[in-house]
């Protein structure tokens, strides 16, 4: 935003691109949970184009960017966050967009020392170089650490009127932005992408480790985000949701998964991921029992539909003591 | 003037604005698109790509189950 800004008051016109990789925090989760229904669903892309006076194009990368997640060059970050091929990527595709719109070069808000990975002074002039932009990438909050850029050369912007931030303090930008009239910001980058989240990445692992190969379907990385993830055995695992919202959610897949639900008590919806056998369906229902409103009873009644639309079989189980589910079983 | 319709029920936010975005890209001034979604996301979602593009938003209904927000293609 505040980049943005900076190029702007220059007399430059300036257009927003918002990569949608399908790990993005914002917007699902808030949908998806009931508890946080009270949240403003605003998409702050949307916001801040917005409040800039900018286009936004949203484009859809979730399909393509499959490989930097599977196959990450120069690796991941602290999770499984390929930090430094996701930035190349990005700016690799903003630069080809520059190119069949007609536009001149591409700007972005990184500041050399702000993140431990993509923004580090020896990774800009790799990603640079690797998205091939080259010099027609633009870092306005901290040219001054950076040779001069094709654009400052042209004198299409001005270097004086650029910015020298550096590191993980982020005063000088919030000074900045306040000089600016700006009193209201999106949350600093990592934050928006589930793969640096430690317990999401440990489930994406689970799912690789359990199907023996490194790949996912957008449902899986989308049922990744809600639910309890149990796996008693590495031939299945139970999701099973936490509250209203993550039920409903979660109805839409039940054509894809064998599923159970209690009926003789209020319970949560449960998807089986995997290739159950009978003994483990059974133990899934006494789990399903543990976590309904029954769990003290006896005996529950769970239902169980291996195909959607088929009859259900409804199955008389005693709620599973909760030690008897060990830590381990619990992927987060 | 055509009128459009886009299914983008089921789909979460940007989903929904993503498919109607490229949708409105293949459409002529003054088509009318009707976008029928479930995120309650969009109700903020598609006005907002609305506004930043000059669209012009004509309708949202929302119902129990169903969101259906039209827009109308601008010039822009």
């Amino acid at each position: 935003m505040l980049a943005t800004k900076v190029i702007q008051d220059q007399g430059v016109h300036v257009e927003g691109i918002n990569f949608y990789t399908g790990f993005c925090v914002e917007g699902h989760t808030h949908a998806i949970r009931k508890k946080d229904k009270d949240k403003q669903k605003k998409n702050s892309s949307l916001w801040v184009a917005e409040q800039l006076g900018i286009k936004l194009h949203i484009i859809d990368i979730s399909e393509e960017y499959k490989d930097i997640v599977l196959n990450p060059k120069h690796g991941y970050g602290q999770n499984l966050n390929p930090c430094l091929d996701c930035k190349i990527d990005m700016v690799g595709r903003a630069w080809q967009w520059c190119q069949d719109n007609d536009f001149d070069f591409v700007i972005t808000g990184e500041v050399v020392g702000q993140r431990p990975k993509s923004q580090r002074k020896s990774t800009m002039p790799i990603i640079a170089r690797e998205s091939q932009v080259q010099d027609r990438l633009v870092r306005p909050l901290c040219a001054h650490h950076l040779p001069e850029t094709h654009p400052e050369r042209e004198g299409w912007i001005k270097r004086e009127n650029l910015y020298d931030f550096h590191g993980r303090n982020r005063k000088p930008q919030i000074a900045l932005a306040r000089s600016l009239g700006i009193d209201e910001w999106s949350q600093p980058a990592g934050g928006c992408c589930f793969l640096t989240d430690e317990s999401y990445s440990n489930k994406l692992q689970d799912l690789w480790n359990a199907r023996g190969e490194r790949d996912y379907e957008i449902d899986d990385i989308m049922l990744l985000k809600v639910g309890r993830h149990i796996r008693p055995a590495n031939n299945f695992k139970l999701i099973v949701s936490r509250e209203e919202g993550e039920n409903n959610f979660m109805r839409g897949y039940r054509p894809q998964f064998t599923y159970l639900y209690p009926t003789s008590h209020g319970g949560p919806l449960t998807l089986v991921d995997g290739t159950p056998t009978e003994a483990d369906l059974e133990l899934a229902a006494r789990m399903v029992a543990r976590f309904s409103q029954g769990r003290n009873e006896d005996n529950v009644t769970v239902e169980l539909v291996r195909q959607h639309n088929e009859p259900a079989q409804a199955l008389q189980v005693k709620p599973m003591p909760i030690d008897e589910i060990p830590d381990s079983w619990y992927v987060n | 003037m055509a009128q459009h319709e886009l299914n983008a029920r089921n789909l979460l936010c940007p989903l929904p604005v993503i498919r109607a975005q490229n949708k409105i890209s293949e459409l002529s001034v003054g088509d009318q698109l009707t976008v029928y979604c479930t995120d309650p996301g969009t109700l903020h979602d598609i006005p907002a790509w609305c506004r930043v593009h000059g669209h012009t938003l004509v309708s949202t209904e929302e119902n129990s189950d169903e969101i259906v927000i039209t827009i109308e293609v601008n010039d822009t």
